[in-house]
């Protein structure tokens, strides 16, 4: 291994994969993020990874490929939690919360249930992008052009209103198909991340680079760029790290995002 | 011709509570018209009223001689919510990004810039005299400056009519004076048709032409020197209030 050079190890085919699906899913990742940060919905990533916990259970326990189980049931769990928040009004967090629990809950019953899929499952909460196959990196590249050409489609909408909702509704925006596009593409998003970082460390992957570039940026255009810079630069780094340093790539994925956090804090105090 | 605004006989009733009542009132071109009332009197919910903010009420709202439930030219009204020092002071927007969002209600789908639309922020930024301000993040502006990037917001897509609820109650006096300075020029150099919600009704007579006095309904519209003059104002407020809202209209 350590004679391996870097272009020897660009060669393997894994390495491209994980590169390729990772550097997509680490765009949208830094996009939404910055939006859910901004409108104080930090954790919703991390709720919708618990629906996903229970959804891929479910995949897995009827012998269904689970992310093909996992993408409607996140996107109805995120609309779950948007309409418990405008109905019931129930406050954002605590339908989180909720709709959190239910995923965990299920997905708990569901394995003591099965006795079979254990280790598949905790493949599951921990990620492994460098076992990406070349259908998941189609599946992932191809779901990440959509969420992106929402975002750029949208940008202006979703900019407005998370700045000021009551104001993105008198110059015509309709907040609630907004707020429901943000919900969904999140969702989308939440599902494609498990692959890179595992479930336990989904909402790392949204929220990190988000606060990272609200340290340094000057303007809200200039958030986004560096956001998104740094959670490609944080992935491509990670995979590299792990595979050089034999550590899992979830974990290394997300300690170097963290430590791009704390040089934005150093750069922060010393400017 | 159309009155810009016609407000006939407008209730709002939020539950059992009725906030207002049979409220007419009209704003023609060029008007300046203070919006005044005790707190809790009604002021803000009409302001929203209008702006299609608020959706069940009785009664008809006229913009430009439109009913508000069709009109669509939202570009065509400026609007300066009371909350706008309540933002988040931590979003990364720079005062040209927020500028930016008021010319939003002339886009069609999707709503990108052009350099036209760049122009045009420049040239409110300039008219505001914040040009110098434009790059600088929201939350790094003083209450003052803040308040013009919003009033620049409400005023880039060139409205007709500008609808303001207590802008200056964040601002120091003197911020306060230039500010209000301000709005008396857009109305009389532009001809800007202005709506400012106030409960300072000690110097609002020095810069409208008319008062909108209302308590859930309306208690009285018409003119500065109507108002003065009214023996049933004075017997309404005493004539000391009375002479302290009149005292500075010259």
């Amino acid at each position: 291994m350590t004679d391996m050079t870097l272009l020897d190890f660009l060669h393997y085919s894994f390495i491209q994969r994980a590169y390729l699906a990772g550097s997509f899913i680490a765009v949208l990742c830094a996009m939404l993020g910055l939006f859910l940060v901004l409108r104080r919905l930090s954790l919703i990533g991390d709720g919708l990874s618990h629906v996903s916990f229970g959804a891929i259970a479910l995949g897995l326990f009827f012998g269904i490929y689970p992310f093909y189980v996992a993408i409607p049931i996140v996107v109805l769990g995120s609309y779950f939690i948007l309409k418990l928040t405008e109905r019931a009004k129930i406050y954002g967090d605590a339908a989180i919360g909720i709709v959190s629990s239910l995923g965990i809950a299920s997905g708990i019953i569901l394995a003591s249930l099965s006795r079979g899929f254990n280790v598949d499952l905790f493949a599951y909460l921990f990620g492994n992008i460098l076992a990406v196959s070349s259908a998941e990196v189609y599946l992932s590249v191809g779901l990440s052009l959509v969420v992106l050409l929402t975002i750029v489609m949208l940008y202006n909408d979703l900019f407005s209103v998370t700045f000021d909702e009551e104001y993105a509704r008198i110059t015509g925006i309709r907040v609630e198909r907004i707020n429901l596009i943000l919900t969904f593409l999140t969702a989308i998003t939440v599902v494609l991340a498990i692959k890179v970082v595992g479930i336990l460390l989904v909402s790392a992957l949204l929220i990190v680079p988000a606060v990272t570039a609200l340290q340094i940026a000057k303007g809200f255009k200039g958030a986004m760029i560096i956001s998104v810079l740094d959670a490609v630069v944080s992935v491509l780094m990670g995979i590299t790290l792990s595979f050089f340093l034999d550590l899992p790539a979830g974990g290394t994925i997300v300690m170097t995002s963290l430590a791009f956090f704390g040089a934005s804090l150093l750069y922060k105090r010393i400017t | 011709m159309d009155p810009i605004l016609s407000v006939e006989h407008v209730s709002v009733r939020y539950g059992s509570n009725e906030v207002l009542h049979d409220v007419t009132f009209s704003a023609e071109k060029g008007d300046y018209i203070a919006l005044a009332g005790p707190n809790g009197a009604g002021k803000t919910t009409l302001a929203k009223t209008i702006i299609g903010l608020v959706g069940k009420y009785a009664g008809t709202i006229r913009l430009f001689g439109k009913d508000t439930t069709t009109f669509k030219d939202w570009n065509r009204i400026g609007y300066l919510p009371q909350r706008v020092s309540a933002f988040n002071p931590l979003f990364p927007a720079t005062a040209k990004e927020v500028v930016g969002l008021g010319l939003l209600s002339e886009k069609g789908f999707p709503r990108y810039f052009d350099r036209r639309d760049e122009d045009e922020i420049g040239r409110v930024l300039n008219l505001m005299g914040i040009s110098d301000l434009k790059d600088k993040l929201i939350g790094e502006l003083s209450g003052g400056q803040q308040q013009r990037v919003f009033l620049a917001r409400s005023l880039v897509s060139n409205p007709e009519l500008l609808i303001l609820d207590e802008p200056s109650t964040a601002l120091d006096p003197s911020s306060r004076e230039s500010f209000l300075e301000l709005l008396k020029k857009l109305n009389r150099e532009i001809g800007i048709t202005v709506l400012l919600i106030t409960h300072d009704t000690s110097q609002i007579g020095k810069y409208a032409d008319k008062l909108l006095y209302l308590d859930k309904k309306v208690i009285f519209f018409g003119g500065f020197a109507d108002f003065c003059r009214s023996e049933e104002m004075g017997e309404y407020f005493g004539r000391f209030s009375q002479h302290l809202i009149c005292h500075q209209h010259d």
